[in-house]
């Protein structure tokens, strides 16, 4: 008996050392999906969704991409900044520390960044290089953004009923001064009424 | 706008914030009274607006909350820290937050307004997302964020529409969104390269021409 727990807890701490090096690998993984994009996040963190779909589905295998789209529908659903998506992910892969690890990788590197250019900003305000910094890096920003709408799109559930719904979402944006809770919130309405209705 | 930076950086023991450079004109005797500025209390204003602010928009009350509000900076300065956010890499958000912190409490303000920003939204988009993954079970639940999600890209879109057709009416310009847009919705290219490399070509090309303009 006495031989049998001994080989019981031995195969249970072998299990737990390969758990924990399981996790530790996808903590790292993760760290190596975020830091990098910190970098070339310009404007809202809009422009990375289209690379972290690709990394997070296709490339890691975390998850699908239904259920990629819904954690992209929670984090525009949720207050403050809609990058915590990485927060999210990093949460459904890794656990509490998979959250941390993802959150200060995305925003941690830009934020030292951050700091030490406020020490320099004020001697060169409206100097050549920020302003050609600013003008040089807005159409890149947009075609990011633009390409994340394809992607997303192309994978979007519902077909030509998502389309739709997508393309009357965007006229209210620009039309309208729409909360932007009430516009999500309207699209998931608009869903489960089609859902009853047996469009859907 | 003055260098009004110089007042505030590098003491990290203040507390007391000076007038901001904009408001010196206005003089001191209809001036608001200087204001007790502490990390905590910015972090807490910090955090206030991160979890009330739906859909985004958050430049939008931070404005409204520092420079309007609490007059704690001039509207100049605001913008001027905008503008700076949005060209660094970085979330922007998360970057004017740093920038707003840093220049009314040093490094510790700095510190204050990224955790302010981030952390407690964080916590509640976990919870949130705990909430979604409970209630998975319910096919009702997918066709609901399938909705979602395609009202939140209308969000998305709109932001693309705004942004292409504010951006410099040149050539060079529209196709370097083009080519990075190709790049990266029909190539799958890798975006740290991409954004390197539109990023250097766009950037050089406003440089050199910056000063045919003049």
């Amino acid at each position: 008996m006495n031989t049998s727990v001994r080989r019981g807890s031995n195969n249970d701490s072998r299990a737990t050392l390969n758990k924990a090096h399981h996790v530790s690998r996808n903590l790292i993984a993760l760290f190596s999906v975020f830091a990098p994009l910190s970098i070339v996040t310009v404007g809202g963190g809009q422009g990375i969704i289209a690379e972290v779909q690709r990394q997070v589905v296709d490339v890691h295998h975390w998850m699908t991409h239904a259920q990629f789209l819904s954690d992209f529908a929670i984090a525009r659903l949720a207050p403050g900044p809609g990058s915590l998506l990485a927060t999210l992910i990093g949460w459904q892969v890794g656990g509490f520390g998979g959250a941390l690890v993802a959150t200060l990788a995305l925003f941690g590197p830009t934020a030292f960044l951050m700091c030490g250019v406020v020490h320099v900003w004020n001697r060169h305000e409206g100097a050549r290089w920020l302003n050609a910094l600013q003008a040089g890096l807005r159409p890149v920003a947009t075609g990011l953004i633009l390409a994340a709408v394809y992607v997303l799109m192309k994978q979007l559930d519902g077909g030509w009923i998502a389309w739709l719904t997508a393309a009357i979402a965007t006229l209210l944006v620009m039309a309208t001064r729409i909360n932007a809770l009430v516009l999500i919130a309207g699209g998931a309405g608009s869903f489960v009424v089609l859902h009853f209705a047996g469009l859907l | 706008m003055a260098n009004g930076i110089h007042g505030t950086s590098g003491t990290n023991g203040r507390e007391v914030l000076e007038p901001a450079p904009g408001r010196e004109a206005i003089g001191q005797g209809g001036g608001p009274a200087p204001v007790k500025v502490t990390a905590l209390g910015l972090f807490l204003v910090f955090s206030r607006i991160g979890l009330t602010s739906f859909g985004g928009g958050l430049s939008g009350w931070f404005l409204r909350e520092f420079v309007h509000d609490r007059q704690w900076l001039s509207e100049d300065e605001f913008l001027n820290g905008l503008a700076l956010s949005q060209a660094l890499p970085g979330v922007n958000i998360k970057n004017l937050a740093i920038w707003i912190g840093y220049r009314l409490l040093g490094w510790r303000g700095a510190l204050a307004g990224f955790c302010g920003i981030i952390f407690p939204p964080a916590i509640v988009i976990v919870l949130l997302g705990a909430f979604f993954s409970a209630i998975a079970y319910l096919p009702l639940t997918h066709i609901a964020l399938a909705g979602a999600a395609a009202g939140a890209i209308g969000l998305s879109a709109a932001m693309a529409i705004t942004a292409a057709r504010r951006l410099p009416r040149r050539l060079f310009s529209y196709f370097m969104l083009i080519a990075t847009f190709a790049a990266v919705a029909l190539f799958r290219a890798s975006l740290v390269w991409t954004v390197l490399i539109a990023g250097a070509l766009s950037v050089g090309y406003e440089y050199v021409r910056s000063p045919r303009q003049q």
